[in-house]
């Protein structure tokens, strides 16, 4: 299996979790955002999205976060990203979709330099960090009451694999503090232990530059 | 002699049935999210009651829905928000129709253009985003943005469907990414005035859900809290 992947793209990272959690081997192929890599025609032929990530597995050819593990869950099953319980499913759902639908679009290169450049950089960082703010509000609420040792009880769903990089984002990138959201912090945390967590982080990736690690 | 004796038991059974909590969707008309679980909803015959919300009127919502977004389900206990979390709840709980196809690409496929609609597209038109792009700029440039929103999606959607559709967006029945498709095209024709030329599969599409009774009893117009002028 080949990901697409940019060391710095939070659907990248939620990704590599999976596949790291699945003990799936794969060859890391780095796109360059920031250089506009994913506009490559080579890129596109592989992956007429020219988006990242991609994961290449066989014939197919898979593109956006979700979709891709959507498909590792089902294709490999062990160990499952989502719980046997339906509302806890729904949970799961509901807190990656918080974070896919409510907060990463507003923070993504696109958007942020479209508001540099018609608005300025103040209002870019109010946007992100109003962005964040509701999402993580949001998910707080969401997850105060079913969280256990991780999002949604004591073993790694789906939620985390959302949680993860967004949060990482939040505080590396967006120097989001974290006290006003607890049971995020205390995921987040939780993570810290986790190799399949830990190995995907940005800066260990093979496209990070020297100066992350 | 044969008695038929219709025990107290079967009674009470058929009366709880009866009594049995229909389903709640808070909504609104016009979200294009409500939208997508109406489809969900009617498609797979299930009976509901319509609490019309208004997004801009957030409070009391708040309680149910903590991001105060529609749409929210209600299933006895359950309160479950988000249209992709609710949809997902209704296939599992309710799988007739399945609203996945068995192949796992095909799946890939679905997610990935329910993908491009709700985190490329609908997070850049929603009200709160479009009052803040006029606010801090303009009209021309919010008309701009949410154009340039759906354009890239729509040719991404484009360019992923084209291969693999059928009556439907990804084959003859109906799926996860035909619930997603719809309310957007919807709005893009009827809210943003998009010209689907450049698009023929999504055009193509769109016409296949005006023979389906679950997509026309779902259309923002026919909900109970539109607007009566534009029914």
């Amino acid at each position: 299996m080949k990901l697409y992947s940019y060391w710095r793209s939070s659907c990248a990272h939620r990704v590599r979790i999976a596949l790291s959690l699945k003990g799936l081997e794969y060859e890391y192929i780095p796109v360059n955002l920031l250089k506009g890599e994913q506009s490559d025609p080579d890129f596109k032929k592989i992956n007429p999205m020219g988006t990242v990530p991609a994961l290449v597995d066989g014939d197919v050819v898979i593109s956006d976060s979700l979709a891709i593990i959507m498909y590792l869950d089902e294709k490999y099953p062990e160990p499952p990203l989502l719980p046997p319980d339906l509302h806890k499913r729904a949970v799961n759902f509901q807190a990656s979709s918080i974070v896919l639908s409510g907060i990463q679009p507003h923070q993504n290169l696109g958007v942020l330099k479209f508001i540099e450049e018609k608005i300025n950089s103040e209002e870019k960082t109010a946007w992100v960090t109003n962005a964040i703010t509701k999402g993580f509000t949001a998910l707080e609420k969401l997850l105060v009451s079913c969280a256990g040792k991780h999002a949604t009880g004591d073993e790694v769903y789906l939620a985390d694999l959302f949680l993860a990089p967004q949060i990482y984002g939040a505080i590396n990138r967006f120097q989001i503090n974290m006290e006003p959201y607890p049971t995020l912090a205390k995921c987040y945390e939780s993570y810290k232990d986790l190799p399949a967590f830990q190995n995907a982080a940005p800066e260990k990736q093979p496209d990070a530059p020297a100066s992350t690690s | 002699m044969y008695q038929v004796v219709v025990s107290e038991f079967s009674t009470s059974s058929l009366y709880y049935a009866e009594k049995k909590e229909k389903l709640k969707l808070y909504s609104y008309w016009k979200s294009s999210c409500s939208h997508r679980v109406r489809i969900a909803l009617t498609l797979k015959g299930i009976e509901y009651e319509y609490v019309p919300v208004n997004p801009l009127k957030r409070d009391e919502f708040l309680k149910i829905n903590p991001m105060g977004a529609v749409p929210a389900l209600v299933d006895g206990d359950v309160v479950v928000s988000d249209s992709l979390a609710i949809i997902m709840y209704l296939d599992e709980k309710y799988p007739e129709p399945p609203l996945l196809p068995r192949d796992l690409h095909k799946r890939a496929v679905n997610y990935q253009a329910a993908s491009i609609v709700f985190s490329g597209i609908q997070p850049y038109q929603n009200t709160p985003v479009a009052r803040y792009i006029v606010e801090k700029t303009n009209a021309e440039e919010k008309t701009a943005w949410v154009n340039n929103a759906i354009t890239k999606g729509f040719t991404a959607l484009e360019d992923l469907l084209v291969s693999c559709t059928g009556k439907y967006a990804t084959g003859d029945e109906v799926y996860l990414a035909d619930l997603f498709l719809a309310p957007q095209i919807h709005a893009a024709i009827n809210r943003f005035q998009i010209n689907m030329e450049p698009y023929p599969t999504l055009a193509k599409c769109y016409e296949s859900y005006n023979d389906l009774p679950a997509f026309q009893n779902a259309v923002p117009e026919k909900q109970p809290d539109a607007p009566a002028s534009t029914s």
